[in-house]
């Protein structure tokens, strides 16, 4: 397992005490999950997403992701209708690990109140948190 | 004692090793107010000998073929075991080994149980079977809430041509839930009344068996259809799983799961179990199902290999959010199938489906020269009810004297059925045997 | 490595079964036909499934060498904590195959099926005894199914008193099982942590039981291979607030003749005859998982239920407050028999002796490995113990490669990875019938894999090397589901 001085985390990213990232794209915000939490699931077999037009609030479980002996549900960063899904998933999960802040985004998110973006920490913030856990 | 290997000499060293005085203290964190002051009061220890012939007297109480002739079905069938089955499930590798959580050292058990899957789901015409159930009833009611569980819907739909006691089981299942038991009628001709669909809504399944507990073999297509007309999933049901060597799968006839009995494929009827549930579903539904599977893969070296696989699903992962609270395969018996099955064949299972067949209608037709008469015209497999005249109850007994059962009384069951009989046929029973019942049943 | 037990020997390669055999071929001496042909209307007629066909020697050959690449108890120790994997006597299974008990339909007429309710009625009077609880049911076909019977007892007479409730207490050191089988039930699971000693405290029970509250689910000894020493406390404090106490029943092995549960506090638990009372795995089941209760809980037990009469035995469906059926017919009756056989052969004497040997044996590896491995919990154990790899740590070394190395040396892996509150767990459970001899040579391999990660780590990584297959590929399984051939 990485490090925590080894872990990538983008500095253009949110993020949420549960390991989600959220990227704010226009008006939609685009989510996954982070570095630290594909590499402590391990190979993830498989990725359980929301349907488009499914809405939920902010700390709602979306998703949930499966490695061969863990499961681990996904809470919604940010309120909102879910927008579009990341198909790919389903096919490859093994995107998740590969590529978790590019091919293997979960989903986008048109948020009710874009205010809540405000509410995830920076990069800076979430590195020191992660530090303080250790 | 045999199976307790300790000397007194070995105690002794160990307790050394332990540092304590003598076994009692080991237990010293038990407080006084929990440990038992008593001897346990049970009989005396019996050598191997006494226990082989307390164990015999027990066994020779009980009415078995070949000195019975028992025409009873009902969920528990007489089939003949082959010999080879009954060795190789002896070999105590497949007996004393635990779950194969370990796969390195287990691929005995695990290639067993992917052929059993494979075998079982080619018999249901499905796509994924898991690695078997505790019996027919309990993969009915694990069904059912995995529908609930796809649809999310509250209510279920059962035909009353279930075995009664499944529904049983589906009802005490169920009643913890809150989700609601719907049951459907029967018909005149022995098959379920689907009429009734119509006027529910908001239904996760319906199941159907066939055939039937009355032996009547339902029409599966026509059932699918309306169910699915409904949204609803369609499970079909069964106690013989032999017939299927005969009759179209239910696959093919569109059902969406597919659960039942197993105990006709190579296991001894032992008093109602262990038995085998069976249950198969589509592919779409895999991630749905309850219970263990077995998949195939590969090791370091990419060499063929089989592993416990999905296990995300099950409670010693997903704890309060399992898809069921099962922890145990029927392994043994599963393999039991897997052996039978192996050992019957394609060809043979067809040739021995349609004997059972064959000969319960020779049955069915010299029960009806004689005047019984068989209530429900649809075809049937391997068991059909007859009404017997008034007064059929002394003649029952005379039978059992004369080591005959004449089937099962329906009246428990069904009693509207007061009068009538389930009997069972298989190829256990000689054209002489059903000769004799013929004959007495007129006298 | 010196010589072990472990050694590869030749082992034979073998295809899966469609892979072999011809058409024609049968494996099967079909019955005679002594009956004509009966037509069936074309609509119903299959075409058959797509077995393969084989001869007796291709299935014989078949399942003899499939079953060589499998590890039992009669292979070799088999230290699986929670799991009690004894000896199975022989002689259980010949009783279990006589004719007329393994022959028998489960609803024949009473008179001709005496022996097995005896034996039935006798069974549930002996478990009674052992448990010291007031009634019993065979019914449940394995522990989980048993857990699910007790808690469905527990829902109804809940629902009995007028006023159903919405959580049960679980400790953490809990099998999977319990919390999803309150679940089924209906019940939300209310996680109580144990104390820095391993076990419950009074206190902590205290705080989270109220009368919302169905009960409490605890284990003992519990998992952690230790008694839970307040329960007579607990059981108490649950009382007060109109809660329930169950137990399971799993690790029973530690304590037989030694503390009767229900003199204890407890009002319903399960037992796992394929445990404590020495019936056979069968590389996953049947077991059977029988259910105890007191007196004021018989009438939700399921039915049929046997009642004596003056040496006749009969069922009896006349419990209206039953929860029903839990299992088609009366249980897993072969398994049972083999239940019965055991505890007759063993007698009260025996039985107590093998629950006090497993515990000696339990300490013993313990004290004989606590050097080599870290202790999760230094104070005297039950029937387990709990090391971790926590010492093993530094040489990147984990108690999945200590687990795959112990293969190679003939051994079968103790359950690892569980409880979950001791990270990087190995549950070693000895049981009786190991002999001290056997056992020496469990602590030497474990101290020779633990030099091993010392010295060359990658031995472990790469173990285990003398089985039939290496390690397999599991991810790849679970990406790409292939479960059918």
């Amino acid at each position: 397992m990485k490090e925590i001085s080894e872990l990538n985390l983008p500095a253009d990213l949110r993020y949420a005490d549960d390991h989600e990232w959220a990227r704010l794209e226009d008006d939609k915000v685009r989510v996954g999950l982070d570095d630290y939490a594909q590499d402590q699931l391990g190979d993830i077999v498989f990725v359980e997403l929301p349907q488009e037009g499914d809405t939920f609030k902010k700390g709602e479980v979306f998703a949930t992701v499966e490695s061969v002996k863990a499961v681990s549900e996904c809470y919604m960063p940010v309120g909102g209708e879910i927008v579009s899904v990341n198909n790919d998933l389903e096919e490859s999960p093994e995107l998740v690990n590969n590529s978790p802040y590019g091919d293997g985004w979960f989903v986008v998110i048109n948020p009710g109140n874009p205010s809540e973006m405000d509410t995830l920490m920076t990069s800076e913030a979430f590195l020191e948190k992660l530090k303080g856990t250790e | 004692m045999r199976f307790l290997p300790h000397t007194g000499e070995d105690i002794k060293s160990m307790l050394q090793v332990v540092g304590a005085d003598n076994i009692d203290d080991l237990f010293s964190t038990i407080p006084d107010d929990c440990l038992s002051k008593d001897d346990l009061a049970l009989p005396e220890a019996l050598t191997e000998w006494e226990l082989d012939s307390h164990m015999s007297a027990l066994s020779d109480t009980m009415a078995v073929s070949p000195d019975y002739k028992v025409f009873m079905g009902a969920g528990s069938y007489e089939h003949y075991i082959p010999a080879s089955v009954s060795f190789l499930l002896g070999r105590s590798e497949f007996v004393t080994s635990y779950t194969p959580y370990q796969p390195e050292i287990s691929q005995g058990t695990l290639q067993a149980i992917y052929e059993y899957q494979t075998l079982t789901a080619r018999l249901l015409g499905m796509e994924v079977a898991t690695a078997s159930h505790y019996d027919g009833a309990t993969a009915l009611a694990e069904s059912l809430l995995m529908a609930v569980r796809i649809s999310k819907k509250r209510k279920v739909a059962v035909s009353r041509l279930i075995h009664p006691l499944y529904r049983q089981v589906v009802r005490t299942y169920f009643e913890p839930t809150g989700y609601q038991v719907i049951e459907l009628p029967y018909l005149k001709n022995g098959l379920t009344d689907l009429a009734g669909l119509d006027e529910l809504n908001d239904l996760a399944a319906v199941a159907v068996q066939s055939p039937n507990f009355f032996g009547c073999i339902e029409n599966l297509k026509e059932a699918g259809k309306k169910i699915h007309n409904k949204d609803a999933l369609f499970i079909t049901c069964f106690t013989e799983a032999l017939s299927y060597g005969l009759l179209k799968n239910p696959g093919s006839q569109d059902a969406d799961i597919v659960c039942g009995e197993g105990q006709s494929l190579g296991i001894p009827r032992s008093f109602g179990g262990p038995a085998l549930g069976m249950l198969a579903g589509r592919k779409k539904y895999m991630r749905s199902l309850p219970g263990r599977l077995v998949g195939k893969t590969k090791d370091l070296d990419g060499k063929r290999g089989f592993v416990l696989t999905l296990a995300t699903r099950e409670q010693h992962i997903r704890r309060e959010k399992a898809t069921s609270n099962i922890c145990t395969n029927n392994s043994l018996c599963a393999l039991a199938a897997a052996i039978y099955m192996a050992s019957v064949g394609g060809t043979g299972i067809k040739k021995l489906a349609g004997l059972n067949h064959d000969k319960a209608e020779y049955l069915k037709q010299e029960l009806k020269k004689a005047g019984s008469k068989i209530i429900f015209e649809s075809p049937t497999f391997n068991e059909f009810v007859v009404e017997f005249p008034e007064g059929f109850d002394s003649v029952y007994d005379r039978l059992l004297e004369k080591k005959i059962v004449a089937g099962l009384p329906l009246t428990e069951y069904y009693p509207e059925l007061t009068g009538h009989y389930l009997l069972c046929v298989t190829e256990t029973m000689s054209k002489n045997d059903m000769d004799i019942l013929v004959r007495e049943v007129k006298l | 490595m010196k010589e072990t037990v472990g050694t590869t020997g030749l082992i034979l390669n073998e295809p899966l079964l469609w892979e072999k055999g011809k058409k024609g071929r049968c494996g099967y001496s079909l019955p005679r036909r002594d009956v004509d042909f009966f037509s069936l209307d074309q609509e119903l007629r299959g075409e058959g499934p797509d077995f393969p066909d084989l001869s007796e020697v291709d299935v014989v050959r078949h399942y003899t060498r499939l079953s060589q690449w499998n590890f039992g108890v009669d292979t070799g120790m088999y230290p699986l904590g929670s799991c009690t994997m004894k000896y199975s006597p022989k002689t259980n299974e010949k009783q279990a195959g006589l004719s007329g008990l393994a022959g028998a339909h489960p609803l024949l007429p009473q008179d001709l099926s005496q022996g097995t309710l005896r034996m039935m009625y006798e069974l549930e009077r002996y478990l009674a005894e052992i448990t010291g609880m007031d009634a019993v049911t065979l019914q449940p076909a394995a522990g989980a199914h048993g857990e699910l019977t007790g808690m469905l007892i527990i829902h109804a007479y809940h629902k009995n008193r007028g006023a159903q409730r919405s959580r049960i207490l679980i400790p953490d050191t809990a099998h999977g099982t319990n919390p999803a089988t309150a679940t089924l039930c209906g019940y939300s699971s209310v996680q109580v942590k144990s104390n820095e000693n391993g076990i419950l405290s009074a206190e902590s029970v205290a705080d989270l039981m109220d009368e919302d509250t169905a009960g409490i689910m605890l284990t003992n000894p519990n998992t952690l291979g230790l008694f839970e020493e307040n329960i007579r406390e607990i059981a108490e404090i649950v009382h007060s607030k109109g809660g329930i106490v169950y137990c399971d029943g799993a690790n029973l092995n530690a304590v037989m003749g030694i503390v009767k549960m229900g003199k204890i506090g407890v009002d319903v638990m399960h037992l796992n005859l394929h445990k404590t009372f020495s019936t056979p795995h069968g590389g996953g089941g049947p077991g059977s998982g029988p259910v105890c209760v007191k007196k004021h809980f018989e009438q939700f037990l399921p039915v049929p239920r046997i009642v004596e009469d003056k040496g006749n035995y009969a069922f009896s469906d006349n419990y209206p407050e039953s929860i029903g059926k839990v299992q088609a017919f009366h249980g897993n009756i072969g398994v049972i028999i083999k239940a019965y056989s055991y505890i007759i052969s063993m007698g009260p004497k025996d039985l107590k002796m093998a629950s006090r040997l497993a515990v000696l044996n339990a300490n013993y590896i313990k004290e004989s490995l606590k050097d080599t491995l870290h202790l999760a919990y230094d104070r005297p154990c039950m029937h387990e113990c709990v090391f971790s790899d926590e010492k093993q740590r530094d040489d990147h070394v984990t108690t999945f490669d200590m687990a795959k190395r112990l293969m190679d040396y003939g051994f079968h892996p103790p359950t690892v990875y569980f409880p979950l509150v001791v990270h990087g767990a190995i549950m070693v459970e000895p049981t009786e019938t190991e002999s001290k001899e056997d056992i020496d040579k469990y602590i030497e391999a474990f101290k020779a894999i633990a030099d091993e990660a010392k010295e060359n780590p990658d031995l472990l990584h790469n173990a285990p090397g003398k089985s039939k297959v290496r390690r397999l590929d599991e991810v790849s399984a679970a990406r790409k589901p292939c479960l059918a051939g």
